[in-house]
């Protein structure tokens, strides 16, 4: 609590929330129609709503920032709204952990629990004597017990390379943070941009990397719990990246293009670099578990 | 009205003395008074949009054999019955009362984060739209109940269940902005001198849901994740040929889906803890003992998930480990029980309609709590698994438990809301239907689940006939007895002898040292807290 109590800043009507109401109404009515016709082959116009959808959320995401913006420049904001907004960013990023803690837990579930039961332990042997004679448990499971076949992705060379960019970059943006704070905006700026190339590399080399993955190494979506976890943990890890890149592209395009944030006063750059950090510590609990292990 | 409360009143005029008018002052407010009674109205329609679906089940089990509903619109209704009660009526009604309340209470200008609170609720009705409308589709809606176990839901769900899936994800963006508004709201927002152990119980028991709903609603968006890509695009999480487990998916829900359950009833218990004692005229016995209490149940909430599978054939070591972890349960929650009670103990009681409901919500309560310790019991539950028993314990704790304490809550606050006192023989006259028919729907549940009566069918045995036709009254008469509630809540909305401030003779907090009803902005200069 604050002890020299400023008021607080209770905003005006907004119509912005409403509008985010709608798009993800698009989003999710859109997405539901869209999956069942593009794997179903049906007729429908499902991609519309979806891309309506989407367009409707980005323009809600700058009209309301600008408003957070317009108002956090007009002085309105108290150090006890600082404070809530850093409290919000950090409960999201935890609410986030525990999005990735679900899939973490399949991984772990699969691998530890699920294939050494389907071959034969604990008490299953009978059932895997009838069920799948043939199967036997290995991690990655390069044949899982109903006959499909796959490869492991390595984790040297490029998962390696990749780590190093995600390393790298994390340091590159702290360097950034600490330009921020002692007034070095020429080095604020160029820091702040190497974190986002490397973030786009690394996005350009996951990309490689699934390319890759589906034409030589018959490493896919649907080639059993490997291949599942494996997509899914990267492809919602990248997922996160193309987001923090594109959060601190915006703080670097309002640093260079109206000279926001100074050295007290930098929220949104703040948050934008905690949820890098964050990513960062997903990938190498992903590298580690996923590739190496 | 105080002194106090006057110079209280002055301060909140700063603001703004009116809410703006027409429509556009629901959709665009910032207000958390507004958003709390949006959440509230929200709530009280899916409850009798759910009640409906309900009525449609009794309805069918009113006689042994096929009368009115085919089994798959059958498999519908309980499913969406489950979905709407769980995520559209308690989940949103205890929110709004959040709303309403917390900043009241902690002697806060507004919620933290208070245009996030709008998005938060105006997400709801459209997820539930979605939802809703997935019944009129070709092949019709989600059928393979609330918990949408694999392979039900993916191998043999029909083209709806990409609609569920998306819509419980948005359900998730709300309940989880929701539930960061309430912790940012007590972590930063309490007035100086408001300290920890001070809050009211029911602010610290909605602290402790909000962390929970954070912690889990995520581990449910990653679960429908995973039957979505299960359904629609080849990956085998939950199937065995492909190297997963159907039992992966019964871990990952029930580690969602047991916090969720005490996500459901630890607000409840902070609405009987602000009720018991002002109609007792005493203090709350064991303030201490409740926050910790609450804060053990809420931990070894995550301890117990398996508790729900005990059927499907773990190692004897996890069955015992979760089976222990259960039974600890019963202790805080005995502690909270017995805290009530010594709080009723030689008070000077009278018995309003708020008090009623939660003298009753004590007692019926603890018999869901020990029909749970029933269940809790590993080689007894595979007796009762998946029988009415289980329904008539979850009805118990879930009904006459949070249902009954949000019931309590609007008649504890719906002075304090609308400025006017409700109709107290109306009132009283809803608790006695209630009371009497929410036993007789799900009293015998017991009975015929221990009979061995499986849940989730739309038929069943001829020695069953005789309990389930009285159910089926007893849940008409539970079903036509909240509509004598619609009728008070519109008669005092509309006018009523008028409250004071205090309302109850015996209540204590911030709230009630407001104006009846309240300024539309309470406290724009922190109140100084003694």
């Amino acid at each position: 609590m604050a002890k020299t109590y400023q008021t607080y800043y209770v905003p005006e009507q907004s119509p912005w929330p409403i509008v985010g109401a709608i798009a993800l109404f698009l989003l999710a009515f859109g997405a539901g129609h869209f999956v069942n016709e593009v794997t179903r082959n049906k007729a429908g116009h499902g991609e519309y709503m979806l891309l309506a959808g989407v367009a409707l959320l980005v323009f809600m995401l700058v009209g309301w920032f600008r408003n957070v913006i317009d108002e956090s420049m007009s002085g309105l904001y108290s150090a006890q709204m600082d404070r809530s907004f850093r409290q919000g960013m950090s409960w999201f990023i935890f609410s986030e952990v525990m999005f990735f803690a679900a899939f973490f837990g399949a991984l772990f579930y699969a691998r530890m629990i699920a294939m050494p039961w389907l071959d034969g332990e604990s008490n299953n042997a009978m059932t895997a004597e009838i069920l799948w004679p043939d199967f036997s448990a290995h991690w990655p499971m390069t044949k899982t017990p109903g006959g499909i076949e796959t490869t492991a992705m390595p984790w040297q060379g490029l998962p390696l390379y990749n780590t190093l960019i995600l390393l790298t970059s994390s340091v590159t943006l702290q360097f950034a943070h600490v330009a921020l704070e002692q007034g070095k905006r020429l080095q604020l700026r160029l820091m702040l941009l190497l974190t986002v190339m490397l973030g786009a590399s690394f996005l350009a080399l996951q990309a490689y990397e699934y390319m890759h993955a589906y034409q030589e190494l018959n490493l896919r979506l649907d080639s059993g719990i490997y291949g599942n976890t494996f997509f899914l943990l990267t492809g919602f890890h990248g997922l996160h990246v193309t987001l923090g890149a594109l959060f601190l592209a915006v703080i670097w395009l309002r640093i260079m293009l109206k000279n926001h944030f100074t050295a007290h006063n930098h929220f949104a750059f703040q948050a934008a670099a905690w949820y890098w950090h964050f990513v960062d510590v997903v990938w190498l609990c992903l590298f580690v578990f996923v590739y190496v292990l | 009205m105080s002194t106090t409360s006057t110079d209280l009143h002055q301060h909140a005029d700063h603001g703004h003395h009116h809410p703006p008018a027409g429509f556009k002052r629901w959709l665009y407010t910032t207000n958390h008074k507004d958003i709390g009674t949006l959440y509230l109205l929200f709530a009280l329609t899916m409850f009798f949009i759910g009640g409906a679906m309900a009525m449609v089940i009794r309805a069918e089990l009113f006689q042994p054999g096929l009368q009115l509903v085919q089994p798959a619109f059958f498999n519908q209704m309980t499913t969406v019955h489950g979905l709407i009660m769980v995520f559209g009526a308690v989940m949103p009604a205890f929110t709004g009362l959040a709303n309403w309340l917390i900043p009241m209470m902690i002697g806060a200008p507004d919620m933290a984060l208070p245009r996030m609170n709008n998005w938060s609720f105006w997400i709801l009705p459209f997820a539930f739209a979605i939802l809703l409308m997935s019944l009129f589709m070709e092949g019709g809606g989600p059928g393979f109940g609330w918990t949408f176990y694999a392979p039900l839901s993916t191998k043999y769900s029909g083209d709806s269940t990409a609609l569920f899936v998306f819509s419980v994800h948005i359900m998730g963006i709300s309940s989880i902005m929701g539930a960061i508004n309430v912790i940012v709201t007590i972590f930063n927002l309490r007035a100086p001198g408001m300290t920890w152990m001070k809050m009211p119980l029911f602010v610290w028991t909605w602290l402790i849901t909000a962390f929970l709903l954070i912690a889990v609603m995520p581990v449910l968006a990653g679960t429908v994740t995973m039957v979505l890509t299960d359904k629609y695009f080849g990956t085998s999480f939950f199937d065995a040929a492909g190297g997963g487990d159907p039992v992966l998916f019964q871990h990952i829900f029930w580690f969602f889906g047991h916090p969720e359950v005490y996500i459901m009833i630890l607000p409840a218990f902070g609405i009987v803890s602000s009720i018991v004692p002002t109609f007792s005229r005493k203090p709350l016995f064991g303030y201490a003992s409740m926050v910790y209490a609450t804060s053990s149940i809420a931990l070894l909430s995550f301890l117990v998930w398996a508790h729900h599978m005990f059927t499907t054939g773990m190692p004897v070591f996890a069955e015992l480990f979760f089976m222990y972890c259960t039974m600890l349960i019963a202790v805080p929650t005995g502690v909270k029980v017995f805290n009530w009670v010594a709080t009723m103990w030689r008070g000077a009681l009278t018995f309003e309609v708020p008090m009623m409901f939660a003298i009753a919500f004590i007692v019926l309560f603890t018999i869901g709590g020990f029909s749970g310790l029933m269940l809790a019991i590993t080689p007894a539950d595979f007796q009762y698994h998946d029988t009415y028993f289980v329904v008539a314990h979850f009805h118990y704790v879930l009904v006459t438990g949070a249902i009954f304490s949000i019931i309590a809550a609007a008649y504890y606050w719906l002075p304090k809301w609308t400025g006017h006192m409700y109709d107290e023989t109306l009132g009283q006259w809803h608790f006695w239907c209630s009371l009497i028919s929410v036993n007789l729907l799900f009293f015998p549940m017991h009975f015929v689940g221990l009979a061995g009566m499986p849940r989730r069918i739309p038929d069943y045995a001829l020695q069953f006939a005789d309990f389930n036709a009285l159910i089926s009254i007893g849940g008409f008469a539970f079903g036509l007895s909240q509509l004598l509630f619609v009728w008070l809540l519109v008669k005092c909305i509309k006018g009523g002898p008028p409250a004071t401030n205090q309302v109850w003779e015996g209540a204590t907090g911030l709230e009630w040292e407001l104006s009846s009803p309240p300024p539309y902005h309470s406290f724009t200069t922190p109140p100084d807290i003694k």
